[in-house]
């Protein structure tokens, strides 16, 4: 849920950054975090376990900059990706504007992107949203390994409608700017839609 | 959409804003906040320059958004008051209209009788202020900024 404030000039957008149990979804914002001016950017929250998997979420703010005199904020979230959590990621996927899926590109996480893919559809559908019509963009992470399925095959199995999808290595962080610039702006083109439709 | 979209204009903002400032006082609080459920901060008041909104909007938020998961499960209306003991500060949230999230930070120079007290009263009229809000919202009239935004506009956001 889009937040424009007219007495602070601005708007804020959430981004939840969805995928399996160790994707790279935490390794994202981390990324992010680390390259992002102090100016542009808050404190990165991570609510984890002791082993570092994330037991609530992640969180980062950031400004993108201004449009027509509103400064532009994104929240970023990320959900806890191991299966048992999923209470929690349905907590975090309300009032969300955009979705980055973070798959897992080696082989043996083929059907834990596909469930976590199942999974995300179900859990937007319960709040009410589509999963073919909100803002969506996928990454396909850990580029780098050795075991990996090739992006052809992994854009058959998740990628049916379409979407911007980008190759990513988030630990060395190559494509993480390029997934995230491309939902940010499909929220923003998504709230010039509604707002003409107003 | 389904979730429309929250949106604040200056004359309900002044109105928040002014509750907000005459909770601190009253309740004799640090800091006295308020944040939508999604954990955008909306207005704060006190001591503000000390602490993190932002990061204690979204930790409010989340912290809602469990609570409100166990209340689901214990078939329990939402749990609307929470109240977390410190050793030198409290910290006392209560939900508004099932909408937003007001926190009152307070310290040895209050006390969590006197808070509930007035954050009782601040409810209430926080509460009319957001129902007109929402009403005004989706009023038809009230279009947005953005219809005009242009591709190049947001393009421009994103040449660094
Ligand atoms: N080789 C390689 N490792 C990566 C890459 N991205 C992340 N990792 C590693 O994968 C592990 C898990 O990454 P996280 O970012 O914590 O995964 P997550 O998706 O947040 O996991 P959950 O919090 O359990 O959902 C870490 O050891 C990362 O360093 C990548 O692109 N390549
Ligand atoms: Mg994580």
């Amino acid at each position: 849920m889009t937040f424009i404030n007219y007495m602070a000039r601005e708007i804020n957008c959430k981004i939840v950054y969805y995928g399996p149990g160790l994707c790279g979804k935490t390794t994202n914002l981390q990324h992010i975090y680390e390259r992002t001016n102090p100016d542009a950017k808050g404190k990165m929250i991570s609510l984890a376990t002791e082993t570092e998997r994330t037991l609530f979420f992640d969180f980062l703010p950031l400004s993108l900059g201004e449009i027509r005199g509103f400064k532009t904020r994104f929240h970023l979230y990320t959900v806890p990706g191991q299966v048992f959590y999923d209470a929690s990621r349905k907590l975090i996927l309300k009032g969300v504007d955009g979705v980055i899926f973070v798959a897992d590109s080696q082989f043996e996480r083929l059907e834990a992107n596909l469930e976590s893919m199942d999974n995300l559809r179900e859990n937007l559908a319960e709040q009410g949203y589509n999963l073919d019509e909100i803002p969506f963009v996928i990454q396909y992470n850990k580029r780098d390994l050795p075991n990996v399925v090739d992006v052809d095959e992994l854009r058959q199995e998740l990628n049916p409608r379409g979407v911007p999808d980008f190759e990513a290595n988030a630990r060395d962080g190559v494509g993480v700017f390029e997934t995230l610039k491309a939902v940010s702006k499909s929220v923003l083109t998504e709230l010039k839609k509604s707002g003409a439709g107003t | 959409m389904v979730n429309p979209q929250m949106v604040m204009y200056e004359e309900e903002f002044v109105q928040i804003q002014t509750i907000v400032d005459r909770l601190v006082k009253e309740a004799n609080a640090k800091v006295v906040f308020i944040v939508d459920k999604n954990g955008q901060l909306i207005a704060a008041s006190g001591d503000v320059e000390e602490i993190d909104t932002t990061s204690l909007a979204s930790l409010t938020a989340g912290n809602i958004a469990a609570t409100g998961g166990i209340a689901k499960l214990l078939k329990e209306n939402e749990f609307a008051t929470q109240f977390h003991e410190g050793e030198n500060q409290n910290i006392h949230i209560q939900l508004v209209g099932n909408r937003v999230i007001l926190v009152v930070i307070f310290d040895a120079k209050s006390s969590l009788g006197l808070v509930r007290l007035r954050v009782r009263k601040a409810t209430d009229e926080l509460n009319n202020v957001f129902e007109a809000l929402v009403n005004k919202t989706q009023d038809p009239a009230s279009d947005s900024p953005f219809a005009e935004i242009t591709d190049d506009d947001i393009d421009s956001l994103f040449n660094d």
